[in-house]
């Protein structure tokens, strides 16, 4: 009826502009659009009126001002005379490292214990359950907080370790967990030691084109080679071979007791630990939760096909349900490490320096300049997730269901 | 002939099975020593059990729950176990913060009726007339948690109604939608100049009302639940316009959704958090002064929303071309077929992911703490400030995750119970 007094294109009254369907989307479009502008325009005549009274109007310079604060975790050169820009990259890498620790931690974990969820064994998954209820349930921020305090209260102290009385003592002289962070031994590259890096990463380009030629042999001759044994050979023995010829030019330096603390070796704050704990034994409850859903998505006629083709179980699992249970898992997976990412952003709580600790932190209170650092804090956030996001979909791509 | 071959003439009496294969032994074979390497697994994992609960039982058990500081606890020698004065001793502080203390029915009252309100949404077997008082709800409980005078709340439920009579009245004279929108505008103008006004001036005449309460007063498990009641209710709609703007086909209301959406997914609540403590009034009129535990809300709302979205996104997807053609074939319009087919069935797939996203937002309110709101782990701190309970720190920490803990579970357990009874397949 609505076509039937609307000759198209004759006259053209406003009302249509609402009632007909071929104006009516651009119309709302319109409205919307102009809507939006002008409440953008809004708030920033509001934030620009603002500022202007608080005589701060939006500038970027304290970024090259120097930061004038101490970062105790960092992984590139910082002192507290380096630029407040330098601060942020910092902070950065901090969070980038929890992240990429945290990651493989919960993604080790997670799947194990999804695994251990399906067990047949009663007590195992039993377990498994009462630890991913328990995870879940609560705030991470709880469980960092509480990790923190277990680091702090319940390591012994420095001094514990000292004299003969000692009533805390290194596990084989080497690793001393106290309240104030492990100590573990670090390397040490002395002159040579690059051949001996170089070769290894040689050999693991080797890896990867040894497993390439082990494939292409098999799909021509159908043989199959021990290639787990061969790999992990390649992996081991060049770069062994080239520590000796070298002479040996990596050692250990390893943590002592020297005065009121350790010195020496590697010293893993109780902050880094903590948090890395804390958010992987989180996510991994997650993560456990998109394996066992991932199993079980797939199809019992697959594994019996497989089986019925005279696979062994071995190969039923690795051929035929896992490369389809990675097409349900990733997705979810990919997402919880964007949930680590991001709620490593906590790290605040416990004190350690990552990049909301720092430009959104000291920097941000040292110089006032609120809505430069939230805006900066925010673009790096959106940059580390929209990367991850792509990673994924660049995967999601690859291992989608090819439709015929 | 005679030979005949034996049978037997009558029955063996029936002979019990063997031990192993009844009851409990059975059961433990099964279950827990069906082969050597199994049975290994099973001898570690309870002898793991029964040591983490040899160390934490006693601890548990053997409690004192009298300790008025925790010095008390050390320097008795009766006192192994937890030392649970503390919560005995701060209970009232961990549940509502620093409401004052003749006040605290509100709380309490506001969160039975919060049960009253959300039982008729929750389970469809209750009379539908109770969903009026879940309507009403919101207004009574921000009455009855800030408090003042109660022609505020009054006055903005009325804006409702010249919204209503507005609508009503003006359809005839100057047609449909001209009244949606001058109703909608006369709602806005009301609530934005008339409801202080009034809400005063009637407030002078007839002073009914009860004390005010400063945000800056609440604290503790009310606190987190008012942030996580209000987030999960506001950001439900906010979420199903938001996934319904990103499947438009219409392009600038898309980009838009999305935009936000992705924006939103992208940074951690924790930047959104700072953007409400220290930038949020930078955006508004100058002069303004929202409360912080307003601010937290909105910030809160935008992040669930955009979850909600991609999960009702998913759900949107997830439903078969077919619906839309059969909603499209049946002559409805866009929302009438949202409304009768698309959305119930998309938000009954859903479910699971809702329920997880108001899970996550529950357990997110507790990152206020570190814009210095007082939420349970922000009370932990200043707990630990006071002479009497410097350095207590697992009976807090445990105490607040059980709260938490409870909390969830039960959330996740109806998520089960929904799924269950909207299950329509076999």
């Amino acid at each position: 009826m609505a076509m039937a007094d609307q000759p198209a294109g004759k006259s053209f009254r406003l009302s249509m502009l609402l009632y007909d369907t071929r104006y009516r989307s651009l119309t709302i479009q319109i409205i919307m659009l102009a809507m939006f502008i002008i409440g953008v325009i809004w708030l920033l005549d509001n934030m620009y009126t603002n500022l202007a009274k608080a005589n701060k109007n939006p500038d970027f310079a304290f970024l090259s001002a120097p930061a004038g604060y101490d970062i105790n975790q960092r992984l590139i050169e910082y002192t507290s005379q380096s630029t407040n820009a330098r601060a942020w990259l910092v902070g950065l890498l901090n969070t980038l490292l929890v992240a990429v620790l945290g990651c493989t931690l919960a993604t080790v974990l997670g799947v194990s214990i999804g695994v251990m969820r399906l067990s047949k064994n009663w007590i195992v998954a039993r377990l498994m359950t009462v630890y991913i209820e328990a995870f879940r349930n609560v705030p991470v921020l709880l469980w960092i907080v509480f990790a923190m305090a277990i680091f702090i209260e319940e390591f012994p102290q420095p001094k514990a370790f000292r004299g003969d009385a000692a009533t805390a003592s290194m596990l084989w002289d080497s690793f001393a967990f106290t309240n104030r962070g492990w100590y573990t031994p670090a390397p040490v590259f002395n002159s040579g030691s690059m051949a001996v890096v170089a070769v290894f990463l040689l050999s693991i380009v080797g890896i990867f084109v040894f497993g390439k030629w082990a494939k292409a042999r098999q799909e021509t001759t159908g043989q199959i080679l021990p290639t787990f044994w061969i790999k992990l050979g390649i992996l081991i023995v060049p770069a062994l071979l080239a520590f000796f010829v070298m002479g040996m030019p990596i050692s250990l330096s390893y943590p002592e007791l020297k005065g009121f603390n350790f010195k020496g070796g590697l010293h893993l704050r109780n902050s880094l630990i903590a948090l890395c704990l804390a958010l992987s034994l989180y996510t991994a409850a997650f993560i456990a939760e998109a394996v066992r859903a991932g199993i079980m998505a797939i199809n019992k006629g697959q594994s019996e096909a497989a089986a019925a083709l005279g696979l062994r179980q071995k190969r039923v699992m690795n051929l035929v349900v896992l490369p389809q249970a990675m097409r349900v898992i990733v997705p979810p997976l990919i997402s919880q490490y964007l949930n680590l990412t991001k709620n490593s952003s906590l790290a605040i709580a416990v004190g350690y320096m990552d990049v909301t600790g720092t430009l959104g932190g000291i920097t941000l209170n040292q110089t006032g300049r609120a809505l430069e650092c939230v805006l900066l804090l925010m673009m790096t956030y959106l940059a580390i997730s929209l990367s991850i996001s792509m990673v994924m979909n660049l995967y999601n791509n690859s291992v989608k269901l090819k439709e015929r | 002939m005679t030979n005949k071959p034996y049978v037997r003439t009558e029955m063996l009496s029936e002979q019990p099975a063997p031990l192993g294969e009844t009851g409990v032994l059975k059961w433990m074979r099964q279950n827990l020593f069906p082969s050597i390497p199994n049975g290994i697994i099973s001898a570690i994992a309870i002898v793991a059990v029964i040591y983490i609960l040899m160390g934490f039982l006693p601890w548990v058990l053997q409690p004192s729950w009298n300790a008025t500081s925790l010095r008390q606890c050390i320097d008795d020698p009766n006192i192994t176990g937890a030392c649970w004065g503390v919560i005995r001793d701060r209970f009232n502080q961990l549940m509502f913060g620093f409401y004052p203390h003749a006040e605290q029915w509100r709380p309490v009252v506001a969160f039975i009726l919060m049960l009253v309100a959300l039982a008729p949404v929750l389970f469809d077997k209750l009379p539908r007339k109770m969903v009026w008082f879940s309507m009403i709800y919101p207004f009574l409980a921000v009455w009855l948690l800030w408090g003042g005078t109660i022609w505020g709340p009054l006055m903005v439920i009325a804006g409702f109604a010249i919204g209503y009579f507005a609508n009503k009245f003006l359809t005839d004279v100057v047609g449909s939608l001209a009244a949606i929108i001058i109703a909608v505008l006369a709602t806005i103008i009301w609530w934005l100049y008339g409801v202080g006004p009034v809400a005063t001036g009637l407030s002078s005449i007839l002073p009914i009302g009860i004390a005010e309460v400063k945000s800056s007063d609440f604290g503790g498990l009310m606190l987190s639940i008012t942030i996580g009641v209000s987030g999960i209710a506001l950001s439900l709609p906010i979420g199903i316009v938001l996934a319904l703007g990103r499947q438009s086909d219409m392009f600038i209301i898309k980009t838009l959704s999305v935009g936000f959406i992705e924006f939103i997914r992208g940074v951690p609540l924790i930047t959104l958090l700072f953007v409400a403590s220290v930038l949020l009034n930078f955006f508004l009129p100058p002069g303004t002064n929202f409360d912080l535990i307003l601010r937290v809300i909105i910030m809160v709302t935008i992040f669930a929303s955009a979850y909600m979205a991609e999960v009702i996104r998913g759900g949107l997807a997830a439903l078969p071309t077919g619906q839309y053609e059969a909603a499209d074939a049946l002559g409805l319009d866009y929302w009438q077929s949202m409304q009768l087919i698309i959305m119930p069935q998309a938000l009954k797939i859903s479910i699971p992911g809702i329920v997880g996203t108001f899970i996550g937002l529950f357990k997110d309110t507790t990152l206020v703490s570190i814009i210095g709101l007082l939420d349970p782990i922000g009370l932990v701190a200043s707990i630990q400030g006071g002479s009497d309970w410097n350095g207590v720190v697992w009976e807090l920490y445990t105490f607040i995750a059980l709260m938490f803990w409870v909390f969830t579970f039960s959330m996740s357990r109806y998520s089960m119970y929904l799924e269950n009874k909207l299950k329509t397949t076999h």
